[in-house]
């Protein structure tokens, strides 16, 4: 048993793909035939199995090459992996969550041994095997937080808590849909979301920040993000916008179903229990439209989401230049007729 | 994921008296795991059930954060209040299967700061020996002063001393020694977080202090868990539920509302985490608020209550609940 890690890349031949298995699972994001912001969270449980929340944090086919992708991208830009000085007890807190939640998940791929602060930690899918003492930095070849989000899928935000607000002090940023752990480092939660639109006029930033201030040991919470990428790029970062920018403009009717991609953020809030910080995991899952319009309750829902999206919306997540082209190319998938209520496919 | 935190089954597994006042309970899972890690400061709210009542109390975890095979806390009995402490001093002995909450934390060390400064009164000494026990193993620096009434009320101050030697000072009120407060807001390096637990008096007078000297208020940081008073029962409608209930003598508001069936949010149970804020639909009569939460803007307004900690003297009074 155990899962089958896909060779394939996230840049140049960009060879990624879902199995059938992983298309069906995709966490697709709308529920109804409309999208607008909400205060959409709610708590990270164990879901169905075979869903992607079949453990809280989850490990699929992309593993090996995402983790691959990842050491690639910081030894380019060593700054997307930064911890300010007083997160090195947050960072031990995350290592700990990490290695249970994937032993615990996934023990034919991961093995944690304790006794006492004399932590053994096996990963098989990437040839790993240390023993190391849990505290002490000096016995692991990277801070606490960089050793276990190089061996994790997602990026990884620690926000530390403290006068009423969560400061984004830490993090491993590598997978990101257009935003700077750099330029965000040491902002608090109002400061890094000041340029998204619409929702401060909401009051959702505030709502929030109180439910996330108030999230306990032992109750993590969940929401789901989503925006749209051209060719399964993993890294769209600021930094290297002028990578992947111009890949907008080289969509047309021919090469949709292949080039664009839905990107779906599976968001999870978890309380670290030494540092009282909060980690704030955001795994990103890719699926390109022709593997998505396999299931046509997702390709009519799609169509109707991405027509009638505000285009503030649109503009925020930059679609714009190629909405038409995507929306013509997905009405020919949409009959019209009713979709079945809920996230799943029929 | 409203109300309160995730529970924990445990047994009370010691019972030590430690002076006149104070006795410490020990606690451990039941199924003989491990509890989950916690960081000092942290509080768990731990339910009585006496008799017919059940009271929820909040209490300081006291132990070391590295040492997670027990919980224990301090309770100091107070032979007015509404009865959780005599609780706990009478009933509870070793063997005694009782629930408590995760922990939480809402009096938590700022670990950017350079120097860790506290001030302690009396019972409120107990946050700081799981903070200071915290920062000791990692080397953190800290400075604790503590108040107490008398050197055989002095709850854990021989401890204090036996771990952290001149780190740590005692004052005795019976000795007429105060604490030269000025000075030793004056004499901080830069950098250096104020963190006070006691009465209300002192963590006023503290804070007042600290503010003229220009200490920054994200620098001061207090915890006051009031504790809910006992006071003349009064009649509520829940205007949501449609139910009117009556609050007793000894009973808080909430312990009230829960009793009958209705589960507000929850985390403090001391009027400072802000869960349990009810809006209140009409009136006729008098708010006692006992909160730190709620603005005094909000207290007069007549428009919100604590309601775990807070009461009212009146005809009526009717909440969103």
């Amino acid at each position: 048993m155990g899962i089958t890690f896909r060779k394939e890349t996230f840049r140049d031949d960009f060879s990624f793909k879902n199995s059938p298995e992983h298309i069906r699972r995709f966490p697709f994001p709308f529920h109804e035939d409309s999208y607008m912001y909400a205060v959409n969270i709610e708590p990270h449980v164990v879901g169905p199995k075979g869903s992607v929340l079949e453990n809280l944090i989850d490990v699929d086919e992309h593993y090996v090459a995402e983790m691959q992708d990842r050491a690639l991208v910081l030894a380019e830009d060593p700054l997307r992996c930064q911890s300010l000085p007083h997160m090195t007890l947050a960072g031990w807190d995350l290592l700990e969550l990490l290695m249970e939640q994937q032993a615990l998940g996934y023990p034919e791929h991961f093995t944690l041994t304790r006794e006492g602060d004399h932590w053994r930690w096996i990963n098989r899918p990437l040839g790993i095997d240390d023993t190391f003492t849990f505290g002490d930095v000096s016995t692991l070849p990277y801070g606490p937080m960089e050793y276990i989000t190089r061996q994790s899928q997602g990026d990884f935000c620690i926000l530390d808590q403290r006068d009423g607000n969560l400061w984004m002090d830490a993090g491993m940023v590598t997978t990101q849909a257009d935003w700077s752990l750099d330029f965000d480092i040491g902002m608090n939660f109002f400061e890094w979301h000041a340029p998204v639109p619409l929702a401060h006029e909401k009051g959702i930033f505030i709502r929030a920040l109180k439910f996330l201030t108030n999230i306990q040991q032992g109750k993590p919470a969940r929401r789901l993000n989503w925006t749209m990428t051209i060719n399964p790029r993993l890294d769209t970062s600021p930094e290297n916008y002028h990578k992947w920018g111009p890949d907008r403009t080289t969509v047309t009717p021919e090469n949709v179903g292949d080039k664009v991609h839905l990107r779906v953020e599976l968001q999870s809030f978890w309380r670290l229990p030494r540092s009282n910080g909060i980690v704030f995991p955001i795994r990103c899952y890719l699926i390109k439209m022709d593997e998505l319009v396999t299931q046509p309750k997702w390709a009519r829902r799609l169509h109707r989401v991405i027509r009638d999206l505000p285009e503030e919306l649109a503009t925020y997540k930059g679609l714009t230049r190629y909405r038409p082209t995507l929306v013509e190319w997905l009405s020919k998938l949409d009959d019209g007729s009713a979709t079945s209520p809920g996230f799943g496919p029929d | 994921m409203s109300t309160g935190t995730t529970k924990l089954d445990v047994v009370v597994s010691d019972v030590v008296p430690v002076n006149d006042l104070v006795t410490r309970f020990h606690f451990r899972r039941r199924d003989g795991e491990l509890l989950p890690t916690f960081s000092g400061g942290a509080h768990v709210v731990v339910e009585m059930r006496d008799g017919e009542r059940t009271r929820l109390n909040p209490y300081s975890l006291m132990g070391s954060p590295l040492n997670t095979s027990e919980y224990t806390i301090s309770v100091r009995r107070d032979d007015v209040g509404r009865g959780g402490s005599l609780f706990m001093h009478r009933s509870v002995k070793p063997g005694l299967e009782m629930v408590i909450s995760y922990p939480v934390n809402l009096f938590s060390l700022d670990l950017r700061a350079k120097k860790h400064l506290m001030l302690a009164g009396g019972i409120g000494i107990t946050p700081f020996m799981a903070q200071t026990a915290q920062l000791a193993a990692e080397g953190g620096n800290f400075e604790l002063h503590y108040t107490c009434r008398t050197a055989s009320l002095g709850t854990y101050a021989d401890t204090l001393r036996e771990r952290y030697d001149r780190r740590v000072r005692l004052y005795h009120d019976d000795r007429d020694e105060r604490i030269e407060l000025e000075r030793v807001l004056s004499s901080q390096p830069l950098g250096t977080h104020l963190y006070v637990c006691g009465p209300s008096g002192m963590i006023g007078w503290v804070r007042d202090r600290a503010a003229a000297l220009g200490w920054p208020s994200e620098t001061v940081h207090f915890e006051h868990f009031a504790a809910p008073q006992p006071g003349a029962p009064f009649d509520v409608t829940l205007a949501v539920t449609g139910k009117t209930i009556r609050v007793d003598e000894q009973q808080s508001l909430l312990e009230a509302i829960e009793a009958a069936g209705v589960d507000p949010p929850y985390l403090c149970r001391g009027g400072v985490c802000g869960q349990c804020e009810t809006n209140v639909i009409s009136h006729d009569g008098k708010f006692i608020h006992n909160d730190h939460w709620l603005s005094e803007e909000d207290h007069r307004s007549g428009c919100k209550i604590m309601p775990c900690v807070s009461r009212f003297e009146g005809r009526s009074l009717v909440l969103e609940r």
